[in-house]
């Protein structure tokens, strides 16, 4: 039974489940809702829920599960000797799993009967070409072994999937009938319900939680092995980046001082770029802008932070680039030998940075009481010396924390960096030479054909750990400032 | 202090400070002051009394142009200070505001020592020629304020920190100190227990000898036992204005009679 259909089914029996739920209760009240303990919605409520939640929860579990058995035991049925010829079991259940594929294709367009496709054998048929006229294409001629491990994989997950209906079907009338069984008047259905609904909300911030951890568990477990392969004092105070790529052997120097230092040069122009421009634009559109103009002018500066950051990164090759050539260039000045260089990174970023900067720090200054703001007029003040003596000093831990976020936004930008400062990992002081940062490197070490386990590869994992480490400490002390803020007009 | 049974209280005539004539204002639409007139003395502290929205605060705000920052606000008429028209071009609003100094109903140190927070004005007016001065008038500010003996030991605490009835003196002593002509304040109590509210009205008091004050409160009693003079506002007009005791004794308007005897609310 596909998938669909069973959970069509399971929907099916909980508003039924529903529907009789009401019912009974009404009934075992003698009709009067007043003598209910809850409303009678709850008690149709509860019973759908019953009905649904375990079975769920099953379905998901059994769905997880069942590849890993079946695919386990396919494999053992393999001999050893298929096995060695090919590079290793991921590559021969792939095969399987094709072959497996194309004989339900075949089924189901009804090319082939299920039991052709059950008893066909490798003797009396050419599987790669049978397959092959009903648009099947096949990488190599099948072999019996596959073959037969195919039809085992194909009879073990129908047997599997047919399990699977029966039993989370089971579970499904066994929650409703049970839940059922309970819809009596003096039930406190709303307070279950009440119950189910929160477990309901715990589950899904803890799988949010738990993803989070499993991705830093992943970066971590990467990261260690990286360290196993290469120093980590080597790492860290290495100055230079030259990774070899495989295939052409030699040592690599993997330091990441280049990369950081890129990184940090880059959002340092972006910062310098993003916070005076944001800043004052935020300024302008709180306290002097009328009403009509900010409700214009508002979106229109957020529609930047909109922008995917591969439009950016064009913008910086394409124009940003050329005209700082042209300013910079050899022909002027003879600052800057091509068009992708920090700077040109640095001002696309702190572009794309403004809307950040200035739409939290006008929410920040706009939480300024206009208490404040009377007191400084009263006392006769300019609009400039009341924002300068008054507001800026009372939203500016907001405002750091604003500009501190938009700086871990900086350090883990890529695309911007990638098409704009260029790919040379560099010690420099020169903002019109080209750099890369650590996200960049990261893309790079990835791309290709590098192999997983090497230390080229792996890297990119300590890399991406540091970056981590970088950016969520940022993070906490901004929201720490934005915290410590908040609590001053409270 | 005055009791209103007393009706010779010491209102000798002072010279007028604040001459208003045929003031109106609009919010947009809303015509919230009506043709209003009014003499307010020097050294006499002024009471507006009048149920709530009925245009005190409005009002109060036209005399130092507070009004000005809210941009549906439309003040129309003659408003003189000394005989000189603060709705003239040639004013600025901002020099204005020094000169008459407000209180708001809910005290509004700003975020700073209790030492910036009164030298805040003074500072932005270039009133001081050197540190020593600044203090000085630091230092004088909260003796007026009343404030001085309970903050002199922590002028650089935040002024924030401090309760809500020594908040309030704050901020008097953060207006007295640009040296204002007229004080305004606008119930200024009313965030404030009684205590603290005792300490204020006897500050006004003392003020008094140096200002000239208005007051916009909305408890009857305050303004029997701060003022010398009273206006009484309904709906945006001035329906009565003289003597406190008068007011409180003897309204000629029956809409005075029936607010002071509790049956406007
Ligand atoms: N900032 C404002 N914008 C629009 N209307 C206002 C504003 N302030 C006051 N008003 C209106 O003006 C009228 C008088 O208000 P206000 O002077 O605050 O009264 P009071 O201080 O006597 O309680 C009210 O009708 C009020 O709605
Ligand atoms: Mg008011």
């Amino acid at each position: 039974m596909p998938l669909t259909w069973l959970i069509l089914l399971i929907l099916a029996i909980a508003f039924a489940g529903y529907v009789l739920g009401r019912r009974r209760a009404l009934n075992s009240a003698g009709g009067d809702r007043r003598v209910l303990h809850s409303l009678p919605s709850y008690y149709g409520a509860i019973v759908a829920m019953w009905a649904v939640v375990p079975a769920a929860g099953v379905l998901i579990i059994w769905l997880l599960v069942q590849p890993y058995i079946v695919n386990s035991s396919v494999l053992s049925t393999l001999p050893d000797t298929m096995v060695a010829e090919g590079s290793s079991f991921s590559l021969v259940m792939s095969d399987v799993r094709r072959v497996a594929d194309g004989l339900d294709v075949a089924v189901s367009t009804g090319a082939m009967s299920r039991e052709a496709a059950a008893s066909l054998s490798t003797e009396d048929t050419d599987v790669r070409e049978t397959l092959g006229d009903m648009g099947v294409a096949l990488g190599s001629a099948v072999s019996a072994e596959v073959l037969g491990a195919a039809q085992a994989y194909r009879a073990m997950n129908a047997t599997g999937a047919l399990m699977m209906a029966v039993v989370v079907l089971l579970i499904t009338l066994g929650g409703a009938g049970f839940a059922l069984s309970r819809s009596h008047a003096e039930f406190r259905a709303r307070n279950a319900v009440e119950r189910g609904v929160l477990a309901l909300l715990i589950a899904a911030a803890s799988l949010a939680v738990l993803t989070t951890i499993g991705i830093v568990f992943a970066l971590l477990f990467n990261t260690i092995e990286f360290f196993k392969l290469y120093p980590a004092a080597d790492f860290f105070f290495g100055t230079n980046w030259a990774p070899s790529f495989s295939g052409r052997g030699g040592a690599s120097d993997l330091g990441i001082l280049p990369l950081l230092w890129g990184t940090f040069y880059i959002s340092l122009i972006a910062l310098l770029v993003a916070v005076p421009i944001g800043l004052f634009a935020a300024i302008y559109l709180s306290e002097y802008a009328s009403p009509r103009l900010r409700s214009i002018a508002k979106p229109l500066i957020e529609i930047l932070a909109g922008i995917p950051t591969i439009v950016y990164g064009l913008f910086a090759l394409l124009t940003v680039g050329p005209l700082l050539v042209t300013m910079f260039g050899k022909d002027t000045l003879g600052w800057m030998s091509g068009g992708t260089a920090v700077m040109t990174a640095g001002l696309v970023m702190g572009i794309m940075l403004i809307p950040f900067v200035s739409s939290l720090s006008d929410d920040i200054i706009n939480a300024v009481p206009q208490a404040m703001r009377d007191g400084s007029y009263g006392l006769g003040a300019t609009q400039s010396e009341t924002i300068r003596h008054v507001i800026l000093p009372a939203a500016l831990p907001g405002i750091v924390g604003a500009i501190l976020l938009a700086a871990s936004r900086a350090i883990g930008e890529t695309m911007i960096v990638v098409l704009g400062a260029g790919a040379a990992a560099r010690l420099s002081l020169n903002p019109f030479e080209a750099m890369t940062t650590i996200t960049a490197k990261i893309v790079s070490q990835l791309t290709g054909d590098a192999d997983f386990a090497s230390p080229e590869a792996l890297v990119a994992f300590a890399l991406g750990m540091t970056l981590f480490v970088l950016t969520l400490g940022l993070n906490v002390f901004a929201l720490y400032i934005v915290r410590k803020y908040r609590e001053q007009y409270d | 202090m005055n009791d209103m049974r007393i009706l010779e209280r010491d209102v000798d005539t002072k010279e007028v400070k604040i001459a208003a004539r045929d003031v109106q204002v609009y919010y947009g639409t809303n015509h919230a002051i009506k043709d209003v007139s009014v003499d307010i003395e020097d050294k006499t502290v002024t009471a507006f009394i009048g149920p709530s929205g009925c245009g005190k605060s409005t009002f109060l705000r036209c005399i130092n142009r507070m009004n000005d920052t809210i941009d549906v606000c439309r003040v129309t008429g003659d408003i003189r200070i000394d005989n000189q028209d603060i709705y003239d071009p040639r004013v600025d609003p901002v020099q204005l505001r020094a000169k008459v100094g407000m209180v708001f109903q809910k005290p509004n140190p700003f975020p700073k020592s209790i030492y910036d927070n009164v030298a805040y004005g003074p500072r932005i007016h270039g009133l001081a020629r050197n540190k020593a001065d600044l203090d000085d008038i630091v230092e004088k500010s909260l003796r007026r304020g009343a404030i001085w003996d309970e903050v002199k030991d922590r002028l650089n605490a935040p002024g924030t920190g401090l309760s809500g009835g020594q908040q309030q003196r704050l901020c008097i002593a953060r207006a007295v100190a640009t040296e204002p002509e007229v004080l305004l304040m606008d119930e200024p109590c009313s965030a404030l227990d009684p205590i603290a509210t005792a300490q204020i009205e006897e500050l006004i008091d003392e003020l008094r000898q140096s200002y000239s004050v208005v007051i916009v409160t909305h408890s009857m009693q305050q303004a029997a036992r701060v003022s010398q003079k009273t206006a009484f506002f309904h709906l945006g007009n001035l329906v009565e204005y003289g003597e406190t005791g008068t007011i409180f004794t003897n309204p000629v308007d029956p809409r005075t009679e029936s607010y002071i005897t509790g049956r406007i609310g």
